[in-house]
């Protein structure tokens, strides 16, 4: 039977196994949403901006690891959505996004609503698609899937010309997909792995450095048991939190600008780094002149693109990360050899003298609501078990720093490309994959109103999120810089005009409350979790001038820290 | 250092500005760039030429590799290679310049292949360093034109770059 270009499309998201497809209808898009009116198998989540759309896919996706999917009109339905697309590119996340564009004999015309949005995303897709005929469809879809989520995964993006959603073709969807052009690498070389066991072996000063490569990878419990095997240090990049859990003694917390002093200092005098899955963003490696000075690297990434691109490794290994950790761990179980257990003992004694000058302290005494404080009980009442949104600045920094996450994808934030209003949308995308678990999106007053009419999203699908919001009146992350950098010239870091937020979330039909002093934060924290089938927007009055340490200053090495 | 860079392509519309945009985006130097469908029509083949540092060239490959429209990617600079460019060179050619035009076109195995009153249109083809030896051979004569073509290479021997 024939079925329409829109039809198709809806049967290749149902052979896909999507369940939910985030988006908002317009003009090039029509004949694809009458086709999702007709059925019920794929469920259509409405947003109220189409950057929305995309983060929910996102955080979906960051979520469960399945593909996240969404649907937007041409025009700027297309261009509201490249922020979108742009954070999970960035973040090497999963996603498939469909633009509707003009019909075909008007491309290229000016026409309304037009806009070559395959060139537009081409810079922050991996890889892009124009359908040229209904006949392609199935197979566009098929290929658009494979692309989006084998080898480093990421988003891709399917334009579809109006007139080709209301043409008829036979559906056929493959079962099977063969492109001569992509062959991800997905075994590690195990000539390579059994040298850098015996590197890993060699090593009087170990540190393990992870990223989000093994929380995409689903490699959580392999590296678990490499790090426990091995008894060495281990550090995750802001995008690897929840990979290893915080609560055990190896974990040194998170490195980079914002990490840890133990992990730091600990990357910094390391002899031998085994960094898997991360790729030496500027924001972990400080200053790369001075970056692990004494260290032979090994480095395990599924993308070559990343090995050497910033930091010159000795041994690359080019694979799947939870396939390279099971040869590894085969490779260690297999050989004689053992960790140098005198030279360890002498390391964790200093990374233990490290540890004790407590770099995360902060004024437990204050008057003022600390947010750190906030972010702690939040840990201890839902047992850093709950799914974790943010959005970008000193909030997401305080986040990752103190929530402690025990399981891998707890922690949806974007981390790359740093794009304030990520949290909302990215936690309607969590609970809408996991409706009885607690999601707390954890944002700032500047942040949450860069998407906040998806609290409108919330009223209409009943997504009962829990938004700590921590106020102090400044883009504090902003403010933080130009107190350090600026002589505390506060250019335009400040607002003079914010809404009530109670208010304002309760004319969107949720719970809001205000918190000013530290002893009402605990019982608010557990009023708010308690409300299973409610949002509730929780605006925290924060201490308005608290900065977040420890830091490395932009241009220095990371044994050259800021403490309190 | 200057690297020739052969692609195969898969011959659809986007390829080019995907390779064109990569170097763009990522700063990279592009000196010549050379693109036309092979005896495979669904198979483009393209020729950079870049310079950069090892590292550069290292970053330059594995990135273009990662492209979803690369199907093959060789840098002709590390095997023995013939490279070639076309050059189309319009000059000035009176009564007094002619035998001395003509005379250069010989010695550079080149061809005059279009003629007026006043001028000469060449073709000449061979390595860049001819074809800038060409044109300063050319020093007192009056240079009305120049379209090159862009490098294009394939290595000796019997092996092909598609196997």
């Amino acid at each position: 039977m024939e079925l329409t270009g829109a039809e198709i499309i809806i049967q290749s998201l149902k052979a896909e196994g999507v369940e939910h497809v985030f988006g908002y209808p317009g003009g090039a898009v029509l004949h694809i949403y009458d086709a999702f009116y007709k059925q019920d198998d794929v469920q259509h989540i409405l947003v109220r901006h189409e950057q929305g759309a995309t983060h929910a896919a996102d955080g979906y996706a960051r979520a469960t690891g399945k593909p996240g999917v969404v649907l937007v009109t041409s025009g700027p339905g297309a261009t509201n959505a490249v922020t979108g697309i742009a954070t999970a590119y960035m973040d090497s996340i999963p996603m498939v996004v469909i633009t509707g564009q003009v019909p075909k004999h008007l491309i290229g015309n000016d026409a309304f609503q037009e806009v070559d949005s395959v060139g537009i995303t081409r810079p922050v897709v991996k890889h892009n698609f124009l359908i040229g005929d209904v006949k392609d469809i199935a197979t566009v879809f098929k290929k658009a899937f494979y692309v989006a989520t084998t080898g480093r995964p990421g988003p891709v993006v399917i334009d579809i010309p109006k007139d080709i959603t209301a043409a008829k073709y036979e559906f056929h969807y493959p079962s099977e997909i063969k492109m001569r052009s992509y062959h991800p690498t997905v075994k590690g070389h195990i000539g390579q792995i059994k040298r850098a066991t015996e590197l890993i072996l060699s090593a009087e000063r170990p540190m393990i450095y992870t990223g989000g490569g093994v929380i995409l990878s689903n490699a959580s419990e392999q590296l678990t048991s490499f790090a426990q095997k091995l008894g060495y240090p281990i550090t995750n990049t802001l995008m690897g939190l929840g990979a290893y859990p915080a609560n055990d003694k190896q974990f040194l917390g998170m490195l980079g600008m914002h990490g840890t002093y133990e992990a730091n200092m600990g990357m910094h005098h390391c002899d031998v780094l085994i960094a898997i899955g991360a790729r030496f963003d500027d924001r972990v490696t400080g200053n790369l002149e001075k970056f692990c000075p004494d260290a032979k690297i090994v480095h395990i990434d599924v993308d070559p693109a990343s090995i050497s691109k910033n930091v010159r490794v000795d041994i690359p290994i080019v694979g799947e990360v939870s396939q390279v950790l099971d040869d590894f761990l085969k490779v260690l179980d297999s050989g004689k050899k053992e960790p140098n257990v005198s030279a360890l003992e002498k390391w964790w004694a200093q990374i233990e003298e490290w540890r004790s000058q407590d770099c995360l302290k902060y004024d437990r005494a204050s008057e003022l609501v600390k947010p750190q404080y906030v972010i702690e009980q939040l840990h201890e009442i839902t047992k850093g078990d709950a799914f974790v949104t943010s959005d970008v600045g000193q909030h997401q920094m305080w986040a990752a720093q103190y929530y402690g996450f025990n399981k891998p994808r707890r922690w949806i934030n974007s981390g790359g490309l740093g794009t304030m209003g990520f949290g909302l949308p990215a936690a309607i995308g969590v609970q809408l994959a996991y409706p009885d678990e607690t999601v707390v999106c954890i944002t700032g007053e500047a942040s949450i109103q860069m998407c906040i009419q998806e609290l409108s999203t919330c009223k209409q699908y009943g997504l009962p999120v829990k938004i700590i919001c921590l106020n102090n009146g400044y883009m504090g992350m902003v403010r933080q810089w130009q107190e350090f950098f600026y002589e505390k010239r506060y250019a335009m870091s400040y607002f003079d005009a914010l809404p009530d937020f109670v208010a304002l979330t309760e004319s969107y039909g949720h719970k809001g409350i205000q918190i000013a002093n530290p002893a009402d934060v605990r019982g608010a924290l557990e009023e708010a979790l308690g409300r299973k089938d409610e949002l509730v927007f929780m605006d925290f009055l924060t201490d308005r001038t608290e900065n977040v340490y420890p830091m490395i200053p932009a241009g220095a090495g990371l044994n050259e820290m800021i403490l309190v | 250092m200057r690297h020739i860079i052969s692609i195969l392509l898969e011959n659809e519309s986007g390829a080019l500005s995907r390779v064109a945009g990569l170097f763009s985006a990522r700063a990279y130097n592009i000196e010549s760039l050379s693109v036309a469908p092979t005896d495979d029509p669904s198979l483009s083949r393209m020729t950079i030429v870049t310079t950069g540092t090892d590292e550069i060239i290292e970053q330059i490959s594995k990135q273009l590799n990662k492209l979803v429209d690369v199907v093959k990617l060789i840098d002709m600079t590390a095997d023995v290679h013939i490279e070639r460019e076309l050059m189309l060179i319009k000059v000035s050619a009176t009564d007094g310049e002619r035998d001395e035009v003509k005379r250069l076109v010989d010695i550079f195995n080149g061809r005059v292949i279009d003629v007026t009153d006043t001028t000469y249109t060449i073709e000449i083809t061979g390595n860049g360093e001819k074809l800038n030896a060409f044109m300063e051979a050319l020093s007192s004569i009056t240079i009305v034109e120049v379209v090159r073509s862009g490098l294009i290479g394939i290595g000796r021997g019997e092996k092909s770059s598609l196997s």
